[in-house]
């Protein structure tokens, strides 16, 4: 019996410890962007929020958010309607090829981000798409897709086909038997695939290492240049926010998923 | 099928599968463009430059410092994936064995970090690392040291850092291959007189092997792509595969080289899930995300 406790013990001593080492980083953050020292001390000086300043009165930093901002909500008002149609298709059709399609979709999610932000630099390249907003854009699309596809197809997945089968022998037609029907009943997966379609665009910076710059640069483009030279102050600043805006972001989504299952 | 006299129901199942095909292509198009061609034009430029040639697969496998840093890369990555689950499986554990409500609470505080971009992850493990950062500051404070540890700009920083980003895709499919393992098997491996010890040996960790290999699968595979991390932590010195696909191309303009260390790469990758579909079934290993 003795050693069965101590082996619980230890079991949580362990588990504490990796939540620790899990969470830390994620907490120490906001502590520095509220510190008025120029350089990391802990515990912080004293209270200030001049990195929030500098961060709001910036150009650089207000443009680059901007086109964050901008990029995120285009993608999911393109990569939702996009990936749920594709979800749709491959939760009903019978074709063969859907399996290979539906595989195609989670593509983004297989190929290392480093070959797929080469690979478009290339070709954004020939085509005169790199630094531009729509190119941004388009290859935001790409890596949100598979989030919206899998959120959409579990959700398809609990929903019982046969009542819009019951719609349309009713004399609806196609279109509106799923915009009546079946999109309400999975509107809480739609919304949460949207939701991390955003948070998706929002968080990606690899790509736009590659295909981003002068005026058309998302914030974690500059981020990380700014990293790269010196550990300024401020970017804690911008990583509090946008940690704050994801976690607001999740828990919205979390709540809709609850609320509908 | 062969009645030559149209069938209406085949016609209405010619409409269907129009349909169906109209609904995916926006999605798929998207994908053909933006990931399928770029990935094959990658292809195309690593063995073809004014002709046909090898010479750029040829400097990835015989220069030096193209295979030193494919053999670091899976040094590391084979390094972080034992750690995760060295670390990983212990939560996972606890998380399944404890009431409900406190496995949602470990749970969450896993997924956590998830959510906040890998970018800010690399910039909290730069304060916590870098010379006068928190832990050196917190180790002279306590007198254990006097000279500040180099714990960042180098693998030490790299591993760290990538093991946190990580960790979330070892504890989820192994808590979820955990939940599956029926808890009478515990119980009736005890009563047929084994230790606690035994049955979690013999009987338990076992069963949760699937989970361990999708885990181990998906750190391993991401890991081997990472760039951020290698980038902002490694000091210049850590030079992995991802790095020098972006070294090729911003700095030294080297696209054939950088597209057959990237092909090979990508090779690597599909090879490792090729291999692991055999004993379990890939969406095991992609679902989880």
């Amino acid at each position: 019996m003795m050693r069965v406790s101590s082996a619980r013990i230890a079991l949580y001593v362990i588990s504490a410890l990796v939540l620790v080492y899990l969470i830390l980083p994620v907490l120490i953050i906001a502590p520095i962007s509220f510190s008025s020292a120029r350089f990391l001390t802990f515990p912080p000086p004293s209270f200030s929020t001049r990195w929030y300043q500098q961060y709001f009165s910036n150009p650089a930093w207000m443009q680059a958010t901007r086109v964050t901002l901008t990029v995120a909500l285009f993608t999911v008002v393109i990569a939702t309607p996009c990936g749920v149609a594709a979800a749709y298709a491959i939760s009903q059709s019978k074709l063969r090829i859907m399996r290979i399609i539906h595989m195609a979709l989670l593509l983004p999610l297989v190929v290392p981000i480093i070959i797929t932000a080469v690979g478009i630099f290339f070709v954004y390249a020939r085509v005169g798409l790199v630094a531009t907003m729509p190119g941004l854009v388009l290859a935001n699309v790409m890596l949100a897709l598979p989030y919206v596809v899998i959120s959409a197809l579990a959700g398809l997945q609990s929903f019982d086909a046969a009542q819009e089968m019951v719609a349309r022998s009713l004399g609806m037609n196609r279109l509106r038997s799923f915009f009546a029907v079946t999109l309400p009943q999975i509107k809480s997966s739609v919304v949460a695939g949207g939701i991390f379609a955003f948070i998706s665009a929002m968080d990606e910076t690899i790509v736009a290492l590659f295909i981003s710059g002068g005026q058309y640069q998302p914030l974690t483009k500059r981020m990380f240049t700014a990293l790269r030279d010196e550990i300024d102050p401020t970017i804690a600043a911008i990583s509090t926010l946008m940690t704050a805006a994801s976690f607001m972001l999740v828990l919205l989504a979390s709540a809709r998923q609850r609320r509908s299952s | 099928m062969t009645t030559s006299v149209p069938d209406p129901s085949q016609k209405h199942q010619r409409r269907e599968h129009g349909l169906m095909l109209a609904l995916v292509s926006p999605a798929l198009l998207v994908i053909l463009a933006l990931i399928v061609l770029p990935v094959g034009w990658l292809a195309w430029q690593s063995v073809y430059h004014d002709g046909f040639t090898l010479e750029n697969y040829r400097r990835v496998f015989t220069e030096d410092i193209y295979w030193r840093s494919f053999a670091l890369t899976f040094e590391i990555s084979f390094a972080v994936t034992v750690i995760a689950l060295l670390l990983g499986y212990p939560v996972a554990y606890l998380a399944n064995s404890v009431p409900k409500g406190c496995s949602i609470l470990i749970l969450s505080l896993v997924v956590l970090p998830f959510w906040t971009s890998v970018l800010v992850r690399a910039y909290a493990w730069l304060a916590l690392l870098q010379r006068t950062g928190v832990i050196n500051q917190f180790l002279r404070y306590l007198d254990v040291i006097s000279e500040p540890l180099a714990l960042v700009h180098n693998t030490l920083g790299t591993v760290v850092a990538t093991v946190h980003i990580l960790l979330p895709f070892m504890v989820l499919p192994l808590y979820a291959t955990m939940q599956k393992i029926p808890g009478d098997l515990m119980q009736a491996g005890a009563s047929l007189g084994a230790s606690p010890s035994m049955t979690f040996f013999r009987v338990f960790l076992p069963l949760s092997l699937p989970g361990m290999l999708a885990g181990c699968t998906m750190v391993f595979v991401l890991c081997l792509g990472f760039y951020i991390t290698p980038e902002l932590l490694g000091g210049g010195r850590t030079v992995m595969v991802s790095m020098l696909v972006s070294r090729n191309v911003e700095l030294y303009n080297q696209f054939g080289a950088a597209s057959a260390v990237a092909v090979v790469l990508l090779l690597s990758v599909l090879a490792i899930f090729f291999i692991v579909s055999r004993f379990i079934s890939l969406d095991r290993v992609l679902g989880q995300k």
